[in-house]
């Protein structure tokens, strides 16, 4: 679960961390009285939405006044903010953070990642800060640095004072570095992120070090232990399919095609889209209905998949183990009776009680075709789709 | 033989008093020599209690000392999954399936620290288990579409581990062992570590390989069978299609940070000599012409 930079940076004070001081703002009259509140000459106007390079999109001014706050408030507020993370279409901004300005004299990168080879928390940092640091990656990997940590002795002050001096903090700074990794080590680990990054942490011509941006991703499956975190959610930055897979206790991501696809299990769910583009066709979502999907949960599914307007068929792929094909197969068949499906409908069915599952299809009248084995299915689906 | 798990394991259960555990027990206890090998079930406070015949304990310790079970599988709910899992290693067990899904990733962090340096070896999270057909089937597998033979099949996967079982089947290429080491992202055993058992079983002649976007456990396994495995390897991996950053269903199944993504997985095995497919519906046939070739 993501959430906004200001959040996250509220998070981050309370391990500790300094940032600038901020307002996070609905409004262009918050955001000017913001300004106002927050005095000072100089202030930042950023856009609030989950996804990075707000600043290379347009989503972040600088302002030397108060009517440049205003104008760029104005500006920012409700664009559909574009960037590498948003897909064409981009992010209607809701929300504005107004920071102080700060002096910087140097940028650096600091995050936390789990690092699934290691099986350990891995503390990344790197010199080149306040830009993309996929980036980074890719034309300077050398410039990267990963410290792994402990999990009993948690990221020491030793290492973390380490970690600082290797991009270059200066010795002055090296006690305040020390504070933010490790407020951030503590973040990250006590709230069960998956993620965690400030980019750019900054040295301010004063010689104080500052995270002037906060990123956090947080694990779904430890949610049930952070309320605080859960609190911290803004539907309006999800997909609203997704939510409401998510209500159903269905793994649903929305694609660009126009084939939906229900399947049981993750793993057949991304081969069953596989299948469908290796044969031509274009698949318009993932959905898992899960192990143990009983007939209100794939009408739901049906449902969801039907909101989507240019759909041109359906594939419905089950392997049954645990869930047996009769009673897949008699949810399909409420299913489509209940949403008046107008597109056509592939159905494969595999494992317990197949040849049941199959009379059931075959015998309820329905224009459902049959497909043998999932190649066949794929091909027929993307058949289908292509005549409709 | 096979890998891991035969007819003469000693398996007890973790969770075995609720509904998921019962259920999955039973299945287990009516697979092939699945009576004899469920021997004890392990619920806190619940010792002294018995399902279907098999007597429940208090603690793993205890349902090892009393009935000799050296593995133990566990469908103790996700906040409670990981302590269980600490437990079997305590107890020092041989093997632990964990077919919990949902454990925070945190808590395996934990769990994966104290096992270093211990006997134990785990099998998942969130994994359909384990099964050697005809003899003994932990997890939660549809048991009859097995047949029993010489095919080795490991997958991060669960219904798609079926399907690629049920091509195999279906074209009459019966499996020696099939396990599933789950799609969490902080789990046990490794495609590597299987593939090295499946490399050193005699009646193991070949090995289907599934994998899926996210982490790069698949590329280290296609390094090591290039220098290593003497036996051909099938390999796919779903996911193709997905996009980055999303979490595709199984916690693990995320490409982030440019790292993971399906066509690099499938370059590097297609370098290290598996026999890549790109088509989920081909596992079996291209396994077919390579035992033919």
């Amino acid at each position: 679960m993501k959430i906004h930079e200001y959040q996250g940076k509220e998070i981050l004070r309370q391990y500790g961390v300094p940032t600038p001081r901020g307002v996070a703002c609905l409004g262009v009259d918050e955001a000017v009285a913001a300004a106002r509140s927050l005095g000072g000459a100089v202030w930042v106007v950023k856009a609030q939405i989950h996804a990075g390079g707000r600043g290379k999109g347009g989503g972040v001014k600088v302002a030397h006044s108060i009517d440049e706050v205003r104008a760029a408030a104005v500006e920012i507020l409700g664009m559909h903010l574009v960037t590498h993370q948003t897909g064409p279409a981009g992010q209607v901004v809701r929300r504005l953070l107004i920071e102080e300005g700060a002096k910087i004299a140097r940028e650096f990168y600091v995050g936390m990642v789990i690092d699934r080879d290691a099986q350990r928390v891995a503390l990344i940092v790197s010199p080149d800060g306040g830009t993309d640091i996929e980036e980074v990656a890719r034309s300077r990997p050398q410039s990267i640095h990963t410290w792994r940590t402990d999990p009993v002795a948690g990221l020491t002050a030793d290492v973390a004072a380490s970690a600082a001096r290797q991009i270059g903090i200066p010795e002055t700074a090296i006690d305040e570095a020390v504070v933010v990794l490790q407020g951030l080590y503590r973040a990250f680990v006590e709230k069960d992120a998956m993620l965690a990054e400030i980019n750019p942490l900054v040295l301010t011509d004063d010689g104080r070090v500052l995270a002037l941006d906060a990123k956090f991703n947080f694990d779904s499956n430890a949610l049930y232990r952070h309320p605080e975190i859960v609190a911290l959610r803004d539907l309006d930055e999800e997909d609203p399919a997704e939510i409401e897979a998510s209500k159903f206790d269905l793994s649903y991501i929305s694609l660009d095609g126009d084939i939906a696809c229900l399947v049981n299990g993750a793993g057949l769910a991304m081969a069953t889209m596989d299948i469908i583009k290796l044969y031509g066709g274009n698949p318009a979502n993932f959905l898992d209905v899960g192990g143990g999907a009983s007939r209100e949960k794939v009408t739901e599914a049906f449902k969801l998949m039907l909101k989507n307007p240019g759909l041109k068929a359906v594939l419905v792929n089950i392997f049954g183990g645990i869930m047996k094909c009769d009673v897949i197969a008699e949810g399909i068949v409420a299913a489509v009776r209940e949403v008046h499906l107008s597109v056509p409908l592939v159905v494969r069915l595999e494992g317990t009680n197949v040849d049941l599952g199959r009379k059931i299809l075959a015998e309820s009248g329905l224009p459902i075709i049959s497909g043998g084995d999932m190649a066949d299915a794929a091909q027929k689906v993307v058949a289908a789709a292509r005549n409709t | 033989m096979s890998i891991l798990i035969n007819k003469n394991t000693r398996v007890m259960t973790q969770g075995m008093t609720g509904r998921v555990g019962q259920f999955h027990t039973a299945g287990c206890i009516a697979y092939a020599n699945g009576a004899n090998c469920f021997v004890a079930g392990v619920t806190p406070g619940k010792g002294g209690q018995n399902f279907e015949g098999v007597p429940v304990y208090d603690s793993v310790r205890e349902a090892k000392d009393q009935t000799g079970a050296t593995v133990s599988v566990i469908y103790v709910p996700p906040a409670y999954a990981a302590a269980a899992i600490d437990e079997a290693v305590e107890a020092d067990l041989d093997l632990v399936i964990c077919i919990t899904e949902g454990i925070p990733v945190h808590d395996m962090l934990r769990t994966r620290y104290k096992m270093q340096g211990r006997r134990t070896r785990l099998i998942g999270p969130n994994c359909p288990g384990l099964i050697t057909p005809d003899e003994i089937k932990i997890g939660i597998m549809p048991g009859h579409i097995h047949k029993k033979g010489r095919i080795g099949v490991v997958s991060r996967s669960g219904t798609l581990t079926y399907e690629a079982v049920g091509q195999l089947t279906a074209l009459g290429m019966g499996q020696s062992s099939c396990v599933g080491i789950g799609g969490d992202p902080v789990n046990g055993m490794k495609h590597l570590d299987v593939l090295q058992l499946f490399n050193d079983d005699p009646e193991t002649d070949a090995v289907v390989m599934v994998g899926e976007i996210g982490g790069s456990d698949e590329e280290a396994c296609a390094r090591w069978i290039k220098d290593n495995m003497v036996k051909p390897v099938v390999g796919f991996i779903a996911g193709i299609t997905a996009p980055p950053g999303k979490r595709m269903g199984h916690a693990g199944a995320i490409i982030s940070g440019g790292v993971g993504g399906a066509d690099d997985k499938l370059a590097v095995m297609e370098a290290c000599g598996i026999h890549i497919t790109r088509n989920p519906a081909e596992m079996g046939r291209v396994m077919k012409k390579i035992l033919k070739g």
